[in-house]
């Protein structure tokens, strides 16, 4: 290690020549490449958050901490340089140091091997970027399976931290760069939650923006507002507004000149997803949407011409649409019939489109049962549910979620919606759903979940504070007997009002789930995960 | 006359109480909560005792009995105008007993086996005319009056043995014996309060402005968000309608959902309730098909905070037997 530090920044070739007579060396070698080539990707793949980015984080600050250990060492104690970085390094976790072990087991060639790919893939980025976005993937692809059990370094999303003034500058940088307004926090926020945004709806984001905006597509503007309104809500709703909403920006999109199609759009789409966030925080369907359209456009060939590739991706996008949310909804249905049986009596709660959906094709194939629609202040979004169940005919009771231990003794099942199944095996759902789950529980009632495999989530999460999403407090207000307790509640220091919009359900609440992959318990959502991970 | 127009003055005065009843319902009604109704209950059978035409403590007791069957069917949710009759009608069986003789005080019953097996007072008649009774019951109604007027405040001075500093407690609906009782905590402590709404008539609303405005960090939640919010409570504590008599309770709508929330996390739940809301009815949920209450069986219950001290579920069956005579269970 001496001798590389005396002739660190010499030109490469020496350094080679050294290489392929000490293998020591030839690790440090490896990590200026890596590096070099690691901040091409960064700079490419901002907001990917898949394994090999975090692998390359993790190789980087194993990196980091290698150094500052090989330069202390530098002072003679050459021969037991291979060593020194092992028991050294006491911060740095034991996991590194197989992977370390790993390096100098590999024969030279492999080495020489790696580093010719690596400066390929270092020229192609100078010219295009777009090999860059190719290659990585290859070879990080063979150093996946011993990286999966390592550690990994996630970002922390932005939405959770709020309190922290860094982030919140970076965002409003980031915001500025992008040219889309930052929107402002309001009222009082109680202290639980003090990490989180809390927005007021009659405050969107659109009134900042300048007409005609140049900068987000009209489509986008339009969907944002919905989004923050309410006027399109749930998450299947808002992930196929969100899709068509893209292929209307696809359609209209034309290349620039000296622009990759496929480069040049993923870049158009960022300033466009940072704006629908502000409008409204992304869903973890809309996430995975929007990871699928990213990599669709990356995966398209640079000589495609630019009526074929547009095409190609509209034609992609119908199909997710329709392989993962409509016919998955038909495999869902026809799963959860067989679990109807004819004299039912069946708790929903609030409006999920899915559930509506399997009513009303279990009613068509004349099963006979009757629905409780369970409802809760202030969305009240069950009369939504109510009234589309009622026109098909299906008879329905109505109550509030205070009134849930009076009416489940005459409950046979529960059908609950989800908006993110987590891969601890907990539910993430409309604010309400674990309160009935629990109550369910404690009279036995069987508990079913139904959620498209789309909507599964890497994320793991144990309560409902650390990531959440706070809606317009002004919703709990209310007038009862001409007077609203709570109309200046704003004024009153000690006074904050709540309006969470979702919860998690563990699963011991859980009797089943049903994903269009069949019918699985809930705490095999990370095997589901891992399979569909190695598909893509 | 003096005879005459007193009982008139007396019928008019039941009327008009029963008419406020009728148009009161369960404490909604123009700013009536149990305690006043417990209040005026007291105070209007201490006119009838006062005023009516009685001879014996068997006459006084029916005159009891016939108008206090009236006040329960005007309105049948309110149970503590039903408890004030039993309270006054176990008065009525003690003045008597002790005008007889201390002999009959040894008949109470003191030990659980003679709660099973005794039968009461061996003679039942109640016949014997003792001119001091009147005044004794009356000078009795008047202590328990003086009671009556003391629960909330003997029930808040025992807020500070409850309620540490920077706790998280959890409330429901509207109870201004809860209320009082955070309120005296909070003159010494600073902790956090969260209100669950209690729709559709959203009294946490009111629960909630009443408490800020003393100072106490309040949140209100919407009732779908309790079980969400649960994980960070350290206490529950309520108000209730009626305590009965398996230590069950009989609260507003959405109590049970807090109670079985409360009893997945381990968090405690503690019910305030002054003695008048002990009612001797055992109530099974099936027979209220009243939604507007709810019913939470007692082991979901930590403790019961009364205006005589703590007890646990398990106790109340005891209380029962201090304050009514097992005659008076139905009226």
């Amino acid at each position: 290690m001496a001798d590389s530090g005396v002739t660190d920044g010499l030109c490469d070739t020496d350094d080679i020549e050294r290489s392929k007579t000490e293998g020591k060396e030839l690790t440090k070698e490896e990590k200026q490449r890596l590096r070099k080539e690691k901040k091409h990707q960064k700079k490419i793949k901002e907001k990917k958050d898949d394994a090999a980015s975090h692998e390359d984080e993790k190789k980087k600050k194993k990196k980091k901490e290698e150094k500052p250990v090989g330069a202390a060492s530098q002072p003679p104690t050459q021969p037991s340089q291979k060593v020194a970085p092992a028991p050294a390094p006491v911060p740095v976790p034991a996991s590194e140091t197989p992977a370390l072990a790993d390096k100098p087991a590999k024969s030279k060639a492999d080495l020489k091997a790696e580093r010719r790919a690596r400066q390929e893939s270092e020229r192609a980025s100078k010219q295009g970027k777009k090999g860059d976005v190719g290659q990585p993937v290859p070879t990080s692809k063979p150093k996946a399976p011993p990286s999966e059990l390592q550690p990994v370094v996630k970002r922390l999303p932005e939405h959770v931290q709020v309190d922290n003034p860094d982030v919140l500058k970076k965002l409003a940088k980031k915001l500025e760069r992008q040219q889309i307004p930052l929107r402002s926090d309001y009222g009082y926020k109680v202290s639980l939650f003090s990490h989180l945004h809390q927005y007021s709806r009659k405050a969107p984001l659109t009134q900042q923006l300048g007409i005609p905006s140049t900068v987000i597509h009209p489509a986008i503007v339009r969907l944002g507002l919905q989004y923050s309104q309410g006027i399109v809500a749930g998450s299947n709703a808002r992930s196929v507004a969100l899709l068509h909403a893209f292929k209307q920006v696809i359609r209209d999109y034309t290349t620039p000149p000296n622009e990759e199609l496929s480069r040049d759009l993923v870049n158009k789409l960022k300033p466009y997803i940072s704006f629908l966030n502000q409008c409204r925080p992304l869903s973890a369907s809309m996430g995975n949407a929007i990871k699928y359209i990213k990599k669709e456009i990356s995966n398209i060939p640079s000589q495609c011409k630019e009526e074929e590739a547009k095409s190609k991706l509209l034609s992609c996008i119908e199909c997710y649409i329709n392989e993962k949310i409509i016919l998955a909804a038909k495999a869902i249905a026809k799963y959860s019939i067989e679990k109807i049986s004819d004299g039912d009596v069946i708790l929903v709660y609030g409006c999920s489109s899915l559930v509506n959906h399997i009513l009303c094709e279990a009613f068509e194939k004349k099963r006979k049962f009757r629905v409780i629609v369970v409802d809760s202040r202030p969305r009240l979004e069950g009369r939504e549910a109510l009234r589309r169940l009622v026109q098909r005919g299906i008879s329905c009771t109505y109550v509030l979620i205070s009134a849930v231990s009076y009416i489940l003794p005459e409950v046979s099942k529960v059908f609950l919606g989800a908006h993110a199944l987590l891969a601890n095996g907990y539910v993430m759902s409309r604010v309400g759903t674990s309160q009935i789950a629990l109550v369910a529980k404690a009279f036995n009632v069987p508990v079913l979940v139904c959620c498209e495999t789309y909507k599964f989530c890497e994320r793991v999460q144990t309560d409902s504070f650390v990531s959440n999403e706070l809606d317009d407090p002004d919703e709990l207000i209310v007038t009862r007997k001409g007077k609203t307790q709570l109309e200046h509640w704003q004024e009153v220091p000690s006074l904050g009002l709540l309006n969470l919009v979702y919860d998690v359900t563990p699963p011991d609440f859980v009797d089943l789930v049903i994903t269009d992959l069949g019918m699985i318990p809930c705490t095999s959502v990370p095997v589901v995960l891992r399979v569909k991970n190695v598909d893509q | 006359m003096p005879g005459p127009d007193r009982e008139t003055d007396l019928t008019e005065r039941i009327e008009s109480f029963l008419s406020d009843l009728k148009r009161g319902g369960s404490g909604t009604g123009p700013l009536r909560g149990s305690a006043e109704t417990a209040r005026e209950t007291t105070a209007l059978l201490r006119r009838i005792t006062a005023q009516a035409r009685w001879s014996s403590a068997g006459d006084l007791m029916e005159i009891i009995r016939k108008e206090g069957r009236r006040m329960i069917a005007a309105q049948p949710s309110e149970t503590t105008v039903g408890n004030m009759i039993r309270r006054v009608l176990k008065i009525v069986r003690e003045e008597y007993a002790r005008s007889r003789g201390s002999s009959e005080e040894t008949d109470q019953q003191e030990s659980l086996h003679k709660l099973l097996t005794s039968g009461g007072l061996s003679e039942e008649n109640f016949r014997q005319h003792f001119t001091a009774l009147k005044a004794n019951v009356i000078e009795a109604i008047n202590e328990l009056l003086t009671e009556l007027e003391g629960t909330t405040d003997n029930i808040a001075m025992q807020a500070l043995e409850h309620i540490h500093s920077n706790e998280v407690i959890m409330t429901i609906g509207r109870s201004r014996t809860a209320e009082a009782f955070l309120k005296d905590a909070a003159r010494k402590r600073k902790f956090h309060v969260i209100v669950a709404e209690c729709a559709p008539f959203c009294q946490g609303h009111e629960m909630a402005t009443s408490l800020s405005k003393a100072g106490i960090e309040t949140t209100v939640i919407a009732d779908a968000a309790i079980f969400a919010v649960m994980s960070r409570v350290n206490k529950v504590i309520i108000g209730t309608q009626t305590v009965l008599a398996n230590g069950g309770l009989r609260a507003v709508n959405g109590t049970h959902t807090l109670a079985l929330a409360a009893k997945h996390h381990s968090t405690p739940l503690i019910v305030c309730a002054p003695m008048f809301k002990l009612s001797p009815q055992i109530l099974s949920k099936v027979n209220v098909h009243c939604p507007v209450f709810d019913y939470v069986p007692p082991e979901l219950i930590t403790l019961f905070i009364s205006n005589i001290g703590g007890h646990a579920p398990s106790y109340i069956y005891r209380l029962m037997s201090e304050l009514y005579h097992p005659e008076d269970h139905e009226l």
